[in-house]
């Protein structure tokens, strides 16, 4: 495998395009987990929208800080961290990035920036524009992004932290990843004006940009993070994109209508991972595929390995002081 | 050195900020001090630690959060309790559940300061509630300070402490001055403090009622010796110390500020009817179930506890077979 990516490096598209296909493959792992039983609850799944966390984190620094989603599998991988570590955690083992105690919805890791997934839409805006806050305050260069869907849109508390932003003048981006529907309510039909008209209101510099095309999404967010840097304030984008799947993997039991099928071959017609793959010499991504397979081979045999929380734990880490609260059943 | 509850957090405020350079302070009108414990803060520390906020609740609350989440250690003032409703979602559904949910990766060092928690006189359904069961139920760790000493040393705990803390200051305990001699410090959280000793009943006190139990201790000396339990920290609550309060004296009333269903005193006397000595049923005085309180004065105290209460129910527990006396509107 002499040649290819470092599998974190986003620097080149040979690494990008091998993100792409990292967390494409990822979801198809864990849709399979879901149906067998072996993952429980279930998961959004990120298939389609690869190419707005890979594009996103592609601009990105290592110190630079992300809050993420529902659907955060993507954004976690992107900004770094290990498939093995997070599959482990979807199958809520000890070996997950957070000791199977958070889960598909809650996926964090600290050491790299990533503040964590979040199930609460819209929450990460304002705990991203306090890690800004923070930054500055603690003379650190670090810009930190909020990802979040077209339903957090009309979540009073984000509009309320696009104004501490702009008026603070913070290091933060705000990604509004518009897969058009909030879970199923058409972004059509729920959005008065338009997301970037929204951000403007607070005078941030807001782009609509392609958010099926990974070398777009990663142009733009380049440019806000460099203002951001430069302490010229927040930035918004609002990358257009589409899960090709349903919301969460219980509506695939549910035959929902919301959608036609011919909307979703449509989008699908635009899948970012061929337009990455197109930018590539010949033969190259049927190699970084096989590096990829290989990896999520060796990651799902790790995550399987790995041993169940023993439910003695369970209250671990309730309190960062390590106090113990009663339990519920006292003999 | 004579020390009014609100100068005692002001100072606990303007020491914290002495002492870590990762302390800050976020909320509504606490450049020009509005309620009290920020005056001056903004003139020795500036605006980049003193942090005059829009009335953005949410956004601002999250916004500490976040800051807490990476190496600040944010304190918030909320100007009313009932802010805290508002904000139930980024204070019991984010900051309390970090640490677990990222199995403790993330804590999240962050102070919520109520400094006028529970009726002001007057200031109607709104403005006069004082949730600290609320809290203490969620799980976050809960703090009501009845003494300015405990004012200034709890508080300092509660910035020191990786954990989220909400301290609620009684608005009838504001007026509480004490002559302090003694070097003002930081007072472990979880820790009860007894006012007075007794050997016939443990009155446990809530806040502000601390002031009126001592005072019906007083009334009552003659005939009963009642003992005044502060349990200042409501979550963690001081459990052995109870339980050794209870080894003495063997009966108990508890007096409490909140709504009586799943207020904090049904815990106290469900644990100590499980786990600890009884010799006669324990009463508890709370406001009423669900109870919004009305903006008239005489009716805003109807639904207070009150020391007319308090008394009747200290010698309801020293009449043996006596649980039926009492109004069962009480």
């Amino acid at each position: 495998m002499t040649g290819l990516p470092d599998p974190r490096d986003l620097g080149s598209p040979a690494g990008r395009y091998r993100m792409l296909r990292l967390i494409r493959g990822f979801e198809e792992l864990a849709l399979g987990l879901v149906k067998s039983g072996a993952i429980t609850g279930g998961i959004h799944p990120y298939i389609g929208q690869e190419a707005v966390a890979v594009g996103v984190c592609a601009a990105l620094r290592p110190q630079d800080r992300i809050t993420s989603t529902h659907r955060g599998h993507g954004h976690v991988l992107a900004k770094g961290a290990a498939p093995d570590r997070l599959l482990a955690e979807l199958l809520g083992r000890t070996g997950g990035l957070n000791r199977g105690r958070g889960g598909s919805m809650h996926a964090a890791d600290f050491s790299l920036g990533i503040l964590g997934a979040n199930g609460m839409v819209g929450a990460g805006g304002a705990i991203a524009v306090g890690a800004a806050w923070s930054a500055r305050q603690a003379g650190e260069d670090r810009v930190a992004v909020a990802f979040f869907g077209d339903g957090a849109l009309n979540q009073g508390v984000l509009l309320e932290s696009f104004n501490l932003a702009a008026m603070w003048r913070l290091p933060v981006l705000f990604v509004c990843e518009n897969n058009g529907y909030a879970t199923t309510l058409p972004a059509a039909t729920s959005v008065a004006g338009s997301a970037t008209g929204r951000a403007a209101a607070f005078g941030i510099p807001a782009a609509e940009v392609d958010g099926m095309d990974t070398e777009a999404v990663r142009a733009a967010t380049a440019e806000a993070v460099q203002r951001a840097s430069a302490g010229g304030g927040p930035g918004f984008l609002e990358c257009r994109t589409y899960r090709f799947e349903g919301h969460h993997t219980m509506e695939r039991l549910m035959k929902l209508r919301y959608r036609t099928p011919e909307e979703i071959a449509d989008w699908r017609g635009l899948d970012p991972l061929p337009r990455a793959a197109a930018l590539l010499p010949p033969g190259l991504a049927a190699q970084l595929d096989a590096s990829v397979a290989e990896q999520l081979a060796a990651a799902q045999e790790f995550a399987l390995a790995s041993e169940h929380p023993d439910p003695a734990g369970a209250l671990d880490h309730l309190y960062a002081d390590g106090l113990r609260p009663r339990a519920g059943a006292r003999t | 050195m004579r020390l009014s509850y609100t100068k005692a957090l002001n100072r606990a405020l303007t020491d914290a900020l002495a002492e870590d350079p990762a302390v800050c302070v976020f909320g509504e009108d606490i450049g020009a001090g509005l309620a009290g414990p920020t005056l001056n803060l903004l003139d020795r520390f500036g605006p980049g630690r003193i942090v005059d906020t829009p009335l953005s609740e949410q956004a601002f609350t999250s916004m500490a959060v976040g800051a807490a989440l990476t190496g600040r250690r944010p304190v918030i003032e909320f100007q009313i309790p009932s802010l805290l409703f508002l904000v139930f979602e980024q204070l019991v559904n984010q900051a309390h559940k970090f640490s677990l949910m990222t199995g403790g990766q993330a804590g999240v060092p962050l102070t919520c300061l109520v400094p006028g928690s529970g009726s002001r006189d007057g200031w109607a359904g709104q403005h006069s509630d004082h949730p600290y069961s609320l809290f203490a139920h969620a799980g976050m760790k809960t703090v009501v300070p009845a003494t300015p000493t405990d004012a200034y040393g709890l508080l300092r705990s509660a910035i020191a402490d990786p954990d989220p803390v909400v301290v609620f200051a009684p608005a009838a305990a504001l007026p509480v001055r004490e002559t302090v001699t003694w070097e003002l410090a930081p007072i472990p959280l979880g820790t009860a403090r007894i006012h007075r000793e007794g050997a016939d009943v443990t009155v446990v006190a809530v806040g502000h009622l601390v002031h009126d139990a001592l005072a019906v201790a007083e009334e009552l000396a003659p005939e009963i010796s009642v003992e005044v339990f502060d349990p200042r920290t409501l979550h963690p609550f001081d459990w052995t110390a109870l339980a050794g309060s209870l080894e003495r004296t063997g009966r108990l009333v508890v007096v409490d500020d909140s709504n009586r269903s799943c207020g904090i005193g049904a815990e106290i006397l469900a644990t100590a009817a499980e786990e600890m000595r009884l010799i006669a049923p324990p009463r508890r005085i709370t406001r009423p179930d669900g109870a919004v309180l009305p903006f008239a004065l005489p009716l805003d105290r109807a639904l207070q506890p009150h020391r007319d209460h308090l008394r009747d129910a200290v010698r309801a527990v020293m009449k043996p077979r006596s649980r039926h006396d009492e109004d069962p509107a009480r």
